[in-house]
């Protein structure tokens, strides 16, 4: 049997006096993949901000102790302002040089003279693999990526997805993504977590994805086709 | 006993240098323009030290941090944003400048006056600003990293909260020493422009930060040499040559 690695009880955050999330509950088991999925302003950023510790919340945040937790957010726009190359972009965190070599490979970078190169040169599909492979750099055994695919095009969309389960099942990664996309619901979420201030639904996603529950979470009328496999 | 020449280089070897070694970071976080206001607010204080005698940069320590604390503290009481606070607080600073220093002394308070450095002057200043220099290299890649973000430091267990007060007493200490050689006006083209000009040169962080203290350092060498040869006060010469560096690097962009 799987372990629980991350519990959340009645979770209730608040910004300024707007309740953000309210009376959250779920639980993730160690290898697990969840997604949290949602509208724009739903609260799911700040759901990684309260179980990363970052701002205060009421309720319970349980994470099976001495955890190694790994946080990539959507976007890192003010990385830009800085001349950083790769390598140094990696020293951030000090990452050995032989271990950012290793991890890039893992990520499909494996140009010549990559290092070097300026983190301002990379299309934003290339610097949202070099996230990831930021993201994986250390020996965490939880990922938390928020909306990992942001500003790159379809085609970009899945390389990024395939490359995130491969890693995943290859080191056994317990991972909580942030998505708005179904598909991605679909192909790689073991759980899904509906969430628009409050859990809407939550649980395997053919199990619980019905019309119903998307036209509460997104509003309007929404039809399912499921994949046929 | 050194000459006074000698000793006015060797201050601006290290002043320069280290300025433009923190202007780095203030430029890549966009606080490149604050050491303009903060520099100005150190008048009154360049005004006491230079009517009772003692070290400019003394004088001009104290009314920084006050000026750092009044901006925080109005901030958090009115609605007003920074910058128009920082408006308020330095053109009161300027004001009282005026006031209180005789107009022939008036010269040295606002573009600095290196060569009147005294020996003990030098060597503390020379120390200050070699200590603020190692400081600033050991939380170098601390601030980037909290500046790219915030919360991706903290998760990573960097204490960004004293990492940020640490940079700020660094900014508060060196725009103090920058008084010295380029006074209260051009203390912001004293860390921003070493630091743009870098900026233009670089491929990296290491040429970009370390680029930025040889030119801080470059300038104030050949802004004191040329006040030598051409008797214009040293203040102005220094920005100039940084200026003039800053020109050629535009052409020379990678």
């Amino acid at each position: 049997m799987t372990e629980d690695i991350l519990r959340v009880k009645n979770l209730n955050v608040e910004l300024g006096r707007e309740k953000i999330i309210e009376n959250l509950s779920f639980k993730v088991e160690e290898g697990e993949t969840l997604v949290v999925l949602g509208p724009n302003g739903a609260g799911k950023t700040i759901l990684f901000k309260a179980l990363l510790g970052l701002i205060p919340y009421t309720g319970e945040i349980w994470w099976k102790p001495e955890l190694k937790l790994s946080y990539v957010p959507t976007r890192l726009p003010l990385v830009k302002e800085f001349p950083l190359t790769i390598e140094e972009f990696f020293n951030l965190k000090e990452v050995s040089r032989e271990r950012t070599i290793e991890i890039l490979k893992e990520v499909g970078m494996t140009q010549s003279n990559i290092l070097k190169k300026k983190i301002t040169e990379l299309s934003t599909g290339q610097f949202q693999r070099i996230l990831i492979a930021w993201g994986l750099s250390k020996d965490v055994q939880v990922l938390l990526f928020d909306e990992p695919t942001f500003g790159i095009d379809i085609g970009g969309q899945e390389n990024v997805y395939n490359l995130l389960e491969k890693v995943q099942k290859e080191r056994g990664i317990t991972t909580l993504l942030i998505s708005h996309d179904l598909s991605v619901v679909y192909k790689f979420a073991d759980n899904v977590l509906c969430l628009n201030k409050k859990s809407l639904c939550y649980g395997r996603p053919k199990e619980i994805l019905s019309s119903k529950a998307l036209s509460e979470l997104y509003g309007g009328e929404i039809k399912v086709y499921k994949h046929v496999k | 006993m050194i000459n006074s020449f000698l000793l006015s280089l060797i201050v601006g070897v290290f002043i320069g240098g280290t300025a433009g070694y923190l202007g780095s970071l203030m430029v890549s976080k966009k606080m490149g323009l604050i050491a303009g206001p903060l520099g100005h607010l150190t008048l009154p204080g360049i005004a006491l030290a230079i009517l009772y005698n003692f070290d400019v940069s003394l004088g001009a320590l104290p009314f920084v941090i006050l000026g750092a604390i009044l901006i925080w503290f109005l901030e958090m009481k009115t609605d007003l944003p920074e910058e128009s606070l920082t408006a308020v607080i330095f053109a009161t600073g300027v004001s009282l400048a005026f006031l209180i220093l005789p107009a022939k002394e008036l010269e040295t308070a606002l573009v600095g006056d290196i060569v009147k450095v005294s020996f003990w002057g030098a060597v503390i200043s020379s120390l200050v600003s070699l200590i603020i220099f190692l400081i600033l290299r050991k939380i170098y890649s601390k601030i980037i990293f909290s500046s790219i973000s915030e919360d991706l430091a903290k998760v990573e267990g960097i204490d960004t909260k004293k990492y940020n007060f640490i940079y700020l007493l660094c900014i508060a200490i060196i725009v103090a020493l920058g008084v010295k050689i380029v006074g209260g006006f051009l203390t912001a083209a004293l860390v921003a422009i070493p630091a743009c000009t870098s900026k233009n040169l670089s491929k990296n962080i290491f040429q970009y930060s370390y680029g930025a203290m040889i030119i801080g350092s470059l300038s104030a060498i050949l802004g004191i040499l040329l006040y030598k040869f051409s008797g214009y006060p040293a203040g102005p010469l220094i920005i100039l040559v940084n200026s003039f560096f800053f020109i050629i690097s535009v052409f020379l962009r990678r």
